[in-house]
């Protein structure tokens, strides 16, 4: 036996829970267990201050009234009321759930298709493939303000790239037309995300087994049914990451609608009511911060099953 | 999930392919969408080549009169780029390197031994990596308030408006997925390596730093290269914490030249794609790596 | 295959120490630092001759003008010398509030009225009453009773001001003999022409969110007169009675000759089309010069916005005030108070001026003789006018301004018959929020 803790390369799922082995932990030099101590300390401490605790101090927050001038004292305990201001009066809401949800559909389905049909279509012998892909992604490294600003310069109603090529009789407002700008700025936002979601199938791709697909092939199937019946469910770990990034990416979406009109009129997301409520010249940190937990309660609904999926795997390996 | 570092850059062509019209049509379709997905960019530095006077007179679709630099060099100058990317570097470089640190010693104490809160660990990093950001920032601005800070840090005597307090919230945050996707890589290095050296006497400290630091600088460069993106990328959290103009990170600053008085959309374009800039460059110098990273988080398992 | 030299490491090895100092300062233990922090440190501790400047004008020629003016300063002070501190203009308007309670500048830029007084009345910014001792004589009474908060102490120093109104170019309109109109019918009548003529009548801009808060500004104290118009920013009057339907209806009623699109443009552009003669008239701020060049500046002029009804005639003119207040604890009290005396006489003004000539000074001892013609109108429809009101987001409390009057315009231009649902939910807002 080792006096060290070191983890046996593969653990049968019945194995020896943690708490035995922890226990052994006295075996490990004193100097190396405080190094060890050390080591873990610090990030955890660094990453649960600046990250959990303020995610408690915005569900403590999201129950007080404040406009966040003054220390604590100054802060008024009002229980549910921000809740129920939201769901029922607050005018912005409902319409940034729906352009949330629209977002995040929206997300699902355009750039994953496009991106599987793209690596579907680069993932074999092809010349250039190298370019294309480099072309294809290159939007990822951009920012999300930044591509704000570049495609205002297509948008704009006045001399446009979009309207100039259209061209139209009378200019559509892609930015400025409710019913249109938030699928003209999904179409932004998609541009950048299309690269990312092809990047993640090619290498999903690259890990199915080739000789999953010769048998399928040699069963008689045709390339489209090996790829339906074979190959995408054996990448379903890649699929359940793309599902995550998206979702995320969804929920997350903030700086393009903020740098091209501050999330008004029609470009209402979570994330831009719970920036303008707590900065802001006037802010309500309350009501803001009850936003926030809502995006949190849909975003924990979605982190906890994949941390499930991720992890409960992990033990069994 | 170290297959996809290791896996040979580019496909073996092989001689004897021909071209069919399947395959011509592929090249068309493929090349097709190339150029629409870099349309944006082409049409923004177009625009960034030409004059305000000739686009306010003949409109951006037109053909250019003339083409210039001009405006590179005007939003160089006004939007005085030189010293917002130092800003930008301050805090890009030490958030990255320490990121990078701090996540690869969490990484190795759960991937390398075995302890009581070893997932629970693993799972807090990962998921506070997946938290929207806005939920985090009326406490952490208070928070940071609180936090004292020596002048020479921080002209504030706070966290408030200083680098320092930019830096670690890019580390709280991004470390979480850095913790994830090296820990993941750490596994699947044999264990038999550190046994071998603490059979030799080394300490928990030189298993780490000697051994398992270098094993992992594939996913290590990997990882710098999408950081780099990101935190170079960010856009919120210098605009919630930082009050000085003059320490605001480059893509804010951006804002300034798309000032309240004068819009000049050919110097906005020139000015966006100098913002740009950096991150272009990284991702045409280190491609491989940063396609490695994006996908190292995805394939394991 | 595996390497032990300690040189493959990747990381640079200052990181352990940084790491280690930030952790000390991150967990707040750095009693040093703490100690530090309270005795003014060493690297900025004799300085005490420096006066931070907060100054939101970001743009180049703004921008250039400020710095003009603040240059004499370091001249005549005494051994003071100003540091400035830019930020961009409206996330300077933003962080205002984070900004005042974090690390304010001494001085600080801002806005005269109701958006004074808000921060004001919580504490956050200085008071200025014995400064107003020296410098009252240099205003008006109106500019005074716009510096002073709700307690009758001053908390404010007005720098520079400039109208509203309808802007035009004189080329254009003596081209195809348009006269200036006095009133509604024949603004309709103007308008009606221009359309004729294949001219957009009255530019528009609303991307911004607030552009358009000052046609309705001009629209109500014109139909229902100062008082009602204050009133109502105030929330002491309802934003569904009738005397605000009529607003919006005569909104409404001009809205097919203001320049489509509005949402989706920014003032800017709706500028450059007065500029570049696609557009009749502008109603804005005397800023809109800012997107002239120099050789058409002479071309701009303006008008008041016509009368509408007659009780009030053209009485009231929209002029906001831009000056600055002071921190609450400045680092250098004596300094940013210099300063501030500085800033309300007539060199600095003058000064600034000449760089952006698209307002007028405040100092009513300024020397006028240098001004352009369309400054001079500035001054003279400033000076005549029986009642001046900043703008609506000035005029009434930030929470409404930002949301339930910017949401609710938007929502009116995007939806001119929907008047109703309109106000009722602007209603229901304001009276959420003045309680």
């Amino acid at each position: 036996m080792t006096a060290l803790q070191e983890k046996p390369k593969a653990v049968a799922p019945s194995g020896p829970p943690p708490r035995r082995r922890g226990k052994r932990a006295t075996a490990l030099a004193g100097t190396d267990k405080l190094v060890l101590a050390i080591m873990l300390g610090i990030p955890t401490i660094v990453h649960l201050l600046f990250v959990w605790i303020p995610t408690l101090g915005s569900i403590a927050l999201s129950f007080s009234r404040w406009n966040g001038i003054g220390g604590f004292e100054d802060i008024e305990w009002i229980g549910v009321e921000n809740y129920v201001e939201i769901f029922t009066e607050y005018p912005r809401f409902w319409p940034a759930v729906q352009h949330n949800l629209i977002w995040l559909a929206f997300l699902l389905v355009v750039p994953t298709c496009a991106g599987l049909l793209l690596a579907v279509l680069l993932d074999r012998e092809l010349r250039f493939s190298r370019i294309y892909q480099s072309a294809l992604y290159m939007p990822m490294v951009l920012s999300l303000a930044l591509i704000g600003f570049i495609w205002q310069l297509i948008y704009t109603p006045d001399g446009g790239l979009l309207n100039s090529v259209l061209g139209l009789d009378k200019p559509v407002d892609w930015i400025g037309d409710s019913d249109i700008n938030l699928y003209a700025v999904l179409v932004a936002a998609a541009w950048r995300h299309t690269g990312y979601i092809m990047l993640l199938y090619l290498a999903g791709l690259k890990g199915v087994d080739p000789s999953l697909k010769e048998a399928a092939a040699l069963d008689g199937a045709s390339a489209t049914q090996t790829f339906f019946r074979v190959t995408f469910p054996v990448m379903k770990p890649v699929n359940i990451v793309v599902a995550v990034v998206t979702v995320i990416e969804a929920l997350r979406a903030f700086d393009i609608v903020y740098v091209i009109n501050k999330g008004r009129n029609g470009l209402e997301l979570l994330s831009v009511l719970v920036t303008d409520n707590i900065i802001g010249e006037a802010s309500r940190i309350g009501r803001g911060s009850a936003v926030a937990v809502i995006l949190l309660t849909i975003s924990l609904g979605v982190i906890i099953p994949y941390l499930y999926q991720t992890f409960s795997k992990e033990n069994r390996t | 999930m170290t297959a996809t570092l290791e896996r040979p850059s580019a496909p073996v062509v092989s001689k004897k392919r021909t071209i069919t019209p399947a395959r011509a049509a592929l090249h068309a379709f493929l090349i097709l969408t190339c150029l629409m997905t870099l349309a944006p960019l082409l049409w923004a530095v177009y625009a960034s080549l030409r004059t305000y006077e000739d686009t306010s007179v003949n409109g951006y679709f037109s053909v250019a009169k003339s083409l210039t630099l001009a405006n590179f060099a005007k939003a160089w100058e006004i939007g005085d780029l030189p010293h917002f990317y130092l800003n930008t570097f301050l805090i890009t470089v030490p958030a990255l390197v320490l990121t990078l640190l701090l996540s690869s010693m969490v990484a190795f104490g759960v991937s390398r031994f075995s302890f009581k809160l070893n997932l629970v660990l693993l799972m807090i990093f990962t998921a506070g990596n997946l938290l929207p950001q806005q939920v985090i920032v009326t406490p952490l601005w208070r928070l940071y308030r609180l936090i004292e800070v020596p002048e020479w840090i921080s002209a504030s005597g706070s966290l408030i408006d200083s680098q320092l307090g930019v830096i670690l919230i890019h580390i709280a945050f991004q470390s979480g997925f850095c913790t994830f996707v090296l820990s993941n890589y750490m596994k699947t290095i044999p264990y038999e390596l550190t046994e071998a050296a603490r059979v030799d006497g080394a300490s928990v400290f030189r298993q780490y730093w000697q051994l398992t630091l270098p094993l992992c600088r594939p996913v290590l460069a990997a990882l710098a290269t999408l950081e780099f993106t990101w935190i170079y990328n960010d856009f919120l959290w210098a605009l919630v914490l930082i009050q000085d103009g003059d320490k605001m990170p480059v893509t804010s600053a951006l804002q300034n030249l798309k000032g309240t008085f004068f819009t000049d959309n050919n110097l906005i374009a020139a000015g966006s794609l100098l913002v740009a800039l950096p991150t272009l460059v990284v991702f045409f110098v280190l491609q491989r790596q940063f396609v490695g990273g994006l996908t190292l988080g995805s394939t394991k398992g | 295959m595996v390497r032990y030299t300690p040189g493959s490491s990747p990381l640079p090895h200052f990181g352990r120490r940084a790491m280690l100092r930030i952790m000390l300062a991150g967990a707040g233990v750095a009693a040093t630092g703490g100690l530090a922090a309270c005795g003014g440190g060493s690297s900025s501790g004799g300085d005490s001759k420096v006066v931070t400047f907060g100054n939101n004008l970001s743009d180049q020629v703004p921008k250039d003008a400020i710095t003009a003016a603040l240059k004499g300063f370091d001249a005549q002070s005494g051994g003071y010398s100003v540091t400035i501190n830019t930020k961009q203009h409206e996330q300077y308007q933003e962080q205002i509030n984070n900004y005042l309670q974090g690390k304010p500048d001494d001085v600080l830029a801002w806005f005269a009225g109701y958006r004074m007084r808000f921060f004001a009345d919580q504490g956050l910014t200085g008071d200025l009453s014995d400064l107003w001792g020296k410098i009252g004589g240099n205003y008006s009474d109106a500019l005074k009773q716009a510096s002073t908060g709700s307690d009758k102490k001053q908390y404010f120093v007005p720098f520079i001001q400039y109208p509203w109104g309808m802007f035009y170019r004189k080329s254009v309109w003596q081209e195809r003999g348009y006269t200036v109109p006095k009133t509604l019918d024949e603004l309709v009548a103007v308008s009606t022409k221009m359309k004729a003529d294949g001219l957009i009548p009255i530019a528009f801009a609303q991307k911004q969110g607030w552009p358009g808060m000052g046609t309705f500004d001009q629209l109500n104290f014109r139909i229902n007169g100062y008082q009602f118009h204050v009133d109502l920013l105030a929330g002491k009057e309802n934003w569904q009675d009738k005397k605000v339907k009529d607003v919006f209806d005569t909104w409404k009623r001009l809205l097919p000759f203001h320049q489509e699109n509005a949402l989706g443009r920014e003032w800017q552009e709706a500028a450059q089309a007065l500029q570049q003669k696609k557009a009749g008239m502008y109603l804005l701020g005397s800023f809109v010069g800012q997107q002239f060049p120099d050789a058409d500046k002479d071309d701009l002029d303006f008008f008041p916005f016509p009368e509408i009804n007659p009780e009030h005639g053209t009485d009231t003119v929209e002029a906001p005030i831009d000056g600055y207040m002071m921190a609450k604890k400045p680092a250098n009290k004596d300094g940013a108070l210099k300063l501030l005396e500085y800033l309300a006489s007539p060199e600095p003004q003058l000064a600034y001026l000449k760089a952006d000539p698209n307002s007028i000074a405040t100092n009513t001892k300024a020397d006028t003789s240098g001004y352009s013609a369309l400054q001079k109108k500035s001054a003279e429809v400033i000076k005549s006018a029986k009642h001046i009101t900043q703008f609506l987001d000035r005029d009434t409390d930030p929470g409404f301004a930002s949301e339930a009057a910017t949401n609710g315009l938007i929502a009116f231009i995007k939806n001119p018959d929907d008047i109703d649902s309109v106000l009722k939910g602007m209603a229901d807002q304001a009276k959420n929020i003045f309680k």
